[in-house]
Parts: structure tokens; sequence; C-alpha cells
């Protein structure tokens, strides 16, 4: 069914970075780092949310949202490589935002003339928490990049560690090309260069050429680092099945 | 018999609920509360979130729905996301009793800035406009944290979204 594999994989997007950013509460660098993370976490945790409990809705095989983020096995996840890549250091986890962000926005953006009901009513609210996170991510991108030589090396090293997993965000899955209700990803390509090369050229960074772009996400063929993220986010779940609060 | 009065009498007690995380407010004053309009003898109050994630939408239908029983209504909760909420549908009265509470209202319209531009807020404490962003998120998804340089006070701001 192309509308529940579709909602699926723009769900498991957002739950995956949401977990990963997660993983900085009580970890930051600074107190309002440590507030700033969670935050953006929420939203896209909120985000995926919505999503699951659409596309349950739509499976109707009586799987709620909860059993869908927490209940399939590794391979049954749709997300980008990009979203579950390990937060690294600081520098890492804001341009993996930023790259995830800058991308978001135009689609939510986009998305705002879907012809389905509750995919517009989420663009509304994700295209204005996405321009947020573009911002906060894209002035940490700049400082560190134009910063001391440390963070100036940690920076450049978060762009050689994750730019190659960039290129899976415009790729258009079957699922996606045939539900109607979601915009093309090629067609953020424009929007996201811009936006890329705007903040690369103020952080004194370059834009890399990748020869050979990660790809497999939307195939359920993952990193490693998915399993092990998976064996965390599950383990309520699985020891206390049905558990609620 | 449910009467036009009972209409009235079910909008006013949905909307003195106070919001869970920022109490001075009710969620009639944040715009939250949309309308309540009665089917039959239930309560139907349509309500819109303010983030994607923000944990106390949860505890707002809660509290509209407890409020609405304890009044003698049956209750329910229709949750529309369109059009989204903004700081737009904050009422006058909201952003005084935000100000009074010692959080700044949001200023200015919704829209674009260019990264590293700030709003010129306004420390509602003594009105200064002498005000610094320490950072762009607070204690809750809706505000970012200031300081005040002229009376050295550090405040909420309710951000503008």
């Amino acid at each position: 069914m192309a509308m529940f594999a579709a909602l699926l994989e723009l769900a498991d997007d957002h739950l995956i970075l949401g977990h990963r950013i997660s993983e900085w509460c009580g970890h930051a660098p600074m107190l309002e780092e440590d507030l700033a993370l969670p935050n953006m976490g929420l939203d896209v945790i909120g985000t995926a949310r919505t999503l699951y409990a659409h596309a349950a809705e739509i499976e109707s095989k009586g799987r709620s949202e909860d059993d869908l983020a927490f209940l399939r096995v590794e391979r049954d996840y749709r997300n980008l490589l990009l979203v579950e890549r390990p937060n690294g250091d600081f520098a890492a986890t804001m341009l993996r935002q930023l790259y995830f962000s800058a991308f978001m926005e135009p689609f939510w953006n986009a998305a705002l003339a879907s012809p389905d009901v509750l995919i517009r009513g989420v663009a509304g609210k994700a295209s204005k928490e996405m321009a947020y996170h573009v911002r906060h991510a894209g002035e940490w991108v700049i400082r560190l990049g134009d910063g001391t030589d440390e963070s100036t090396a940690r920076m450049q090293g978060a762009v050689a560690e994750l730019h190659r997993f960039t290129g899976e965000m415009f790729l258009q899955s079957d699922a996606a090309a045939a539900c109607g209700v979601l915009p093309d990803r090629a067609a953020m390509r424009d929007d996201w260069d811009r936006t890329i090369g705007m903040i690369f050229a103020e952080a004194l960074l370059e834009v890399p050429d990748v020869a050979f772009p990660q790809t497999g996400g939307r195939q359920g063929v993952h990193g490693e680092c998915l399993g092990h993220l998976l064996a965390e986010m599950q383990y309520l779940q699985r020891a206390y099945p049905g558990a609620e609060w | 018999m449910v009467g036009p009065s009972d209409q009235a009498r079910a909008w006013a007690v949905a909307a003195a609920v106070p919001d869970p995380e920022v109490p001075c407010v009710t969620v009639a004053d944040l715009g939250i509360l949309r309308a309540v309009s009665l089917a039959g003898d239930v309560a139907v109050a349509t309500v819109t979130p303010t983030y994607s994630g923000c944990p106390a939408t949860l505890a707002i239908e809660m509290g509209i729905m407890a409020a609405l029983r304890d009044a003698g209504f049956e209750a329910r909760i229709d949750r529309v996301l369109s059009p989204p909420w903004t700081t737009e549908w904050i009422t006058a009265e909201g952003r005084e009793k935000l100000r009074a509470y010692g959080i700044a209202p949001p200023v200015g319209a919704v829209g674009k800035r260019a990264l590293f531009a700030d709003v010129a807020v306004e420390c509602p404490r003594c009105g200064s406009g002498a005000t610094q962003k320490i950072s762009e998120f607070g204690s809750t998804a809706c505000k970012a944290q200031y300081r005040c340089t002229a009376c050295a006070e550090p405040f909420d701001y309710f951000k503008c979204i």
C-alpha cells in the first residue's frame, strides 16, 4: 500500500532523528544547548507521532502508533541513513540537523498544497519548526566552521563524514511517488543547495564532491548503528509489552 | 434540554482552563481553544496544538475534558492541525497576562529572520529595551531565554511562530 509505505518512510526519518537528538539530553556542551537539543527532538518526534497515527489508521490492521514506532525489526525501518548516523561530536550533530532541516523546510512548504488534509496540517507546523532548526543549526555551523582551529577541524571532519549521506534525501521511492500526497523530493535540490551554499560560504567550509552517495535506508538496508539505536529505543516496549503512561 | 445558554456556558467553562506550563494564561488567551460546540448532549472542544511535539498538548486536552465534565457536559476533543497555530492568536489580554507573569510576549510579525538577526524584546520586569538573547530555546517549546542588561534579570520570551 503506497500511502502507508510513504508515510512510514517519513515518520521513520523523524523518529530516528528525534531519538538521536534525545541522546544528547544531559550531555550537551552547555546548558542552553541541553535545552535546545531536546526541544528540537520533541519537534521531530511530534511530527513522527502524527504521521505514524495517520499510517496506522490507513493500514487499519489494528496496529497503533506505538506498535509502528517500537515493534518493528531493523530491516522494516525505512529511514534515511543520514538520520541514524551516530551523534559524533556537537559539530557533527549540528551539521546533520542543518542537512536535514534545510531539506525538510522546503519539503513541508511544498506539502502545504498536498491533497491530504493531515499532511497539510503537519506541514503547516513543521515548515515553521524546520525554519527555526535551520537557523539554530546554521548559526552553529558558521560559528564552529569559522571558529578556532579546533572547531574548524571538527566541522570539516563532520562534513567529510556526513555529506555522502545527503544524496539519499533527494531520491523519491516508488511508494512516495505513487501515493500522490507528498512533494517530489528531487525538486528540493535547488533550495537545499542554496541554503547549504550560503551557510558554508559564511562558515568557510567547502561543499565536497561526493562520488558515491550512500543509500539503502529506504530499502531497509541500514548501518550497524541503527540496530544499537533500536535496542535502546525499543527496550521498554520489548521488556514490558503494551506499557503506557 | 440543551439551549443556546448551554453553548455559552460550555465555552466559558473550557475557556477558563489554564495552560499547564504557563498557568497565568488560559487556553482561550493562547488561542489554543478554537471553538466549543454542542452536538446533542456532547460538548465538542476544538483544540489546535502549539508545537508538533508540545508535551502539554495531552494535559491541555485532559484539562478541558475534566472541566467540561465537572460542569455536567459529556465532552469530546477535536484536535485540528489546520490552520496551524500561530502566536498571532494570543489575545491582547493574554499578552498582558504573560508580561505581568514575567514572560515577554511575542514581538513582531511571523516571518523568516536572517541568521544571527534578533528582534528587540522588552524586559517584562523593568520595561527596558536593553536585552540580550541567551538561547533560542527555553524551558518549554514555545519560549526562548533572554536577559535584561538594565535590571540584570533573566526572563523567558514567548517566541514568535
